[in-house]
């Protein structure tokens, strides 16, 4: 519970935290590097716990951001350069995963609990319509003490 | 001595635990007054062993004793008292052990501050309460005892990572605990009322102070947290939807769908049982961010097999009080009547369509979290699930929610008029599309996603004070007429306006960083300059400082703009050789609302050194925001109106302070 601190002595206790992109893997051409920037944060550091490769110091996700870079300069579009890397490294490397049967109750699940939801309420207005307000009545106790309270003023 | 002091006083604390446990409920069913305030002395006491166990493990660490495993592990004589103190909770053993006494407190404020409550609802309470504080007392001495002795005691002690030694560390984990604790009581009251059986609006108003508390300590321990990664990380982020911060992030979502819904149930006597079940759930979901940050399954579901002790322990209590707490609930939820109608287009709908989406959004991030675990478990299929897919998922759910949020307050109870309303909100809207317009324009094209965003966030903030606006006939009469009628207000009006004032102020700061952040990264020699968005940093130099317990590699760097020196910034590198361990100071300069971020990487054999230097926009908004949204639940937390039915002015707020 103690957030991220936590998590970084669990994952820095290896890697000493410099920082991840470095000046000498920042391509040129300013686009292609947008374009890497944008794939690296897609792309999990598989060393780390839940970092992408553009976030990581650890010298696995530089290898990656260089491998990112290359394909870039070969000219794979973005698409390619995923499918190459989940060919290598599995779909453990995608921060988002794809759609697929493992992963359909992931994608799925938050929308069927907005559905699930919205409808539940429209039933239970639909069926309040016509039920109509009903009063809680008291309980015996209560109407008691109510009439105790009612008769002494000074209460 | 001590520290047995500490562990005889917290084996004590359990004992009367247990006691206050079964006497009170007992008391409450057999409707024994004397049974029943057996809970107040064992819940005074039960908090004064805990504060004496609380006390000897922190003075362990003062005097530096490191015959105790736990001192031993995470502290250092060379330490700044200051660290020494936080390293306390800087730990598993000690953090649960704060986790305890918090809880305690909170049982003591129940019996403090509930001279007011039924007699039966208090002593259920604190019994409820107690069997928590049992569970966790017995976690601690059989588990995770942070008293025990080395046979023969080391000259020095190992040192508290480093990168929790910041004054972070000193406020986050207990405004969290706070925060997480807090949502305990909730949790309590809603037990409480099922063994009971009956529940009223009076309920409503007596949980709304306790959840409310808990509700800002949880936002104001998130932000820090956030804070504190984003200056302390030296990568500029400030929310990596992570498994830890996720686990923050859940309670925080429930406990904002619960302080909406207990309005409903305060005013209009509707969505009881729904009430309860978000009191269940929002507790339950803190005690799933403990086992989850504790048993080491995020690390790897393997970690977690290999030693699973403490892991096994708290899925114990996790299965028991949200398992009981659910089947409970199912058993019970029926003899609660449901009462209140409610129509679609009214105030209680506008709350319940806000409950609906916030408890998607909060089912969103727990399906994102655990989804991987699960897979990994039942399949061995490994995935990733991080960032982009909560960016993609979660974002759908809440702009709907921003929508509606100026709606809400704005709309009469029972039947609302939505036309009516959205005429009041031309205003609001009007500002959003220019603030849209303005945007485009000035960003010169490219997604409209961005100033679409903006838009949202101006119309959020402009609609919560159209609120206000009306609600004072501002410009309508006379402005010393507004004043009065402004200053007659109820202070939960104000709060309310407030807090949804800083949700648009939090999402103009997180749109404005994401969207439109400079970032430099080079390798520099000294004399020379970078520039980013009109300032121009020249590199001075490289210096080796010495610190109390550890060395540093600062670079100085002068900060100009337009040719006049504005500033110097000194990022360096720290090393600690007590840990063998680094950590990337990142050096900040504040200029308005936006800050220069610039830290340092390697130095290179030929004398230059890498840098990071990012431009972040308006980035304190996004901090600023959650501080406007807590200063309104204060506000809210202040108001009389909450008190009603108290007979003295006795409420949590005074002792709740630490939350402003």
């Amino acid at each position: 519970m103690r957030l991220l601190p936590l998590v970084l002595l669990l994952t820095l206790a290896t890697a000493t935290p410099v920082f991840a992109v470095q000046p000498d893997e920042v391509l040129s051409d300013q686009q292609l590097e947008a374009r890497a920037r944008d794939l690296s944060r897609e792309l999990r550091c598989m060393v780390c716990q839940n970092q992408s490769i553009d976030d990581s110091d650890a010298p696995l996700a530089r290898d990656l951001r260089i491998l990112v870079r290359e394909r870039l300069k070969a000219g794979d579009n973005d698409r390619q350069i995923l499918d190459f890397l989940t060919a290598r490294y599995g779909e453990f490397v995608l921060l988002k995963p794809r759609f697929s049967l493992q992963t359909a109750l992931l994608w799925l699940l938050p929308a069927a609990v907005v559905l699930i939801g919205a409808f539940g309420l429209i039933v239970l207005v639909r069926r309040q319509r016509k039920t109509g307000e009903t009063d809680v009545a008291l309980t015996s106790a209560e109407r008691a003490r109510l009439g105790k309270l009612v008769n002494s003023p000074n209460e | 001595m001590i520290a047995e002091l500490g562990h005889y006083a917290l084996v004590l604390a359990l004992g009367l635990a247990l006691i206050q446990g079964i006497v009170p409920i007992v008391g409450a069913r057999s409707r024994d007054p004397v049974l029943m305030g057996v809970a107040g002395t064992t819940a005074l006491a039960q908090f004064a062993f805990v504060a004496i166990a609380f006390t000897a493990l922190t003075l362990c660490y003062v005097i530096s004793d490191f015959s105790v495993v736990n001192v031993f592990e995470n502290s250092h004589s060379a330490m700044p008292l200051v660290y020494k103190i936080t390293s306390v909770w800087g730990n598993h053993e000690g953090s649960m052990l704060l986790w305890v006494l918090i809880l305690s407190l909170f049982g003591t404020l129940v019996a403090i501050f509930g001279a007011n409550l039924p007699l039966t609802l208090k002593a259920n309470v604190l019994g409820v309460q107690s069997w928590i504080a049992a569970a966790f007392y017995l976690f601690i001495l059989v588990t995770s005892n942070p008293f025990l002795r080395l046979q023969n005691a080391p000259l020095e002690g190992r040192d508290l990572n480093p990168i929790l030694q910041d004054i972070g560390l000193a406020i986050h984990p207990p405004l969290l605990y706070l925060g997480y604790v807090g949502l305990s009581i909730t949790f309590s009251f809603a037990i409480a009322a099922l063994i009971e059986g009956r529940i009223d609006a009076a309920w409503a108003r007596w949980v709304r102070p306790w959840t409310l508390a808990a509700w800002i300590c949880l936002t104001l321990g998130i932000a820090m947290g956030s804070y504190w990664a984003y200056y302390e990380l030296g990568w500029g982020g400030w929310w990596f939807w992570d498994p830890v911060e996720n686990a923050s992030f859940m309670p925080w979502l429930a406990g904002t769908a619960l302080l909406h819904s207990a309005v409903v149930m305060e005013k209009r006597n509707a969505l009881k049982v729904w009430t309860i079940l978000l009191a269940i759930l929002a507790f339950s979901l803190s005690l799933i961010g403990t086992f989850l940050v504790r048993s080491g399954v995020l690390t790897s579901v393997h970690a977690f097999a290999t030693d699973p002790t403490r892991g096994v322990f708290i899925l114990a209590i996790l299965t028991a009080f949200i398992g009981g707490g659910l089947a409970l609930f199912a058993w019970r939820a029926r003899m609660l009547k449901q009462g209140g109608l409610f129509a679609p287009i009214s105030r209680e709908g506008a709350l319940i369509f806000n409950n609906l989406f916030l408890t998607s959004a909060c089912a969103t991030v727990f399906i994102g979290t655990l989804y991987p675990l699960a897979l990994e478990t039942l399949t061995g299929a490994k995935i990733s699930v991080g960032a982009p897919f909560f960016n993609a998922t979660f974002a759908p759910l809440f702009i709907p929610l921003l929508v509606v949020v100026p709606f809400g307050p704005l709309m009469a109870w029972k039947r609302g008029d939505l036309y009516g309303v959205a005429q009041r909100l031309l205003g609001a809207l009007a500002t959003a599309v220019i603030a849209i317009a303005v945007t485009f324009a000035i960003a010169g094209g490219g997604s409209l996603l961005a100033p679409f965003m903006i838009g949202l966030a101006f119309y959020v903030m402009v609609g919560a004070i159209t609120d206000l606006a009306e609600r004072t006939s501002l410009f309508r009469v006379p402005a010393a007429l507004s004043l009065l009628r402004a200053r007659g207000l109820a202070r939960s009006v104000w709060g309310t306006a407030l807090a949804h004032f800083g949700l648009g102020v939090t999402l103009l700061g997180i749109v404005f960083e994401t969207q439109w952040g400079a970032e430099r990264i080079e390798a520099m020699n000294p004399t020379q300059t970078v520039s980013i968005r009109g300032y121009d940093l020249t590199f001075d130099g490289i210096m080796q400082r010495g610190g109390p317990n550890y060395r540093e590699l600062a670079a100085k760097f002068t900060v100009r703009s337009g040719g006049v020196v504005i500033g110097i910034l000194e990022p360096s590198k720290r090393s600690f050789p007590s840990r063998d361990t680094s950590t990337t100071e990142a050096a900040l300069m504040t200029r308005g609302l936006s800050q220069l971020y610039l830290s340092l990487g390697d130095p290179n054999p030929d004398g230059s050194i890498a840098v990071r230097l990012y431009h972040k926009p308006l980035v304190l908004l996004i901090w600023l925001g959650t501080v406007v949204m807590a200063l309104g639940g204060a506000l809210s937390l202040s108001d009389r109106r909450l008190r009603v039915g108290a007979p003295r002015p006795a409420t949590p707020k005074t002792a709740l302070q630490p939350a402003e």
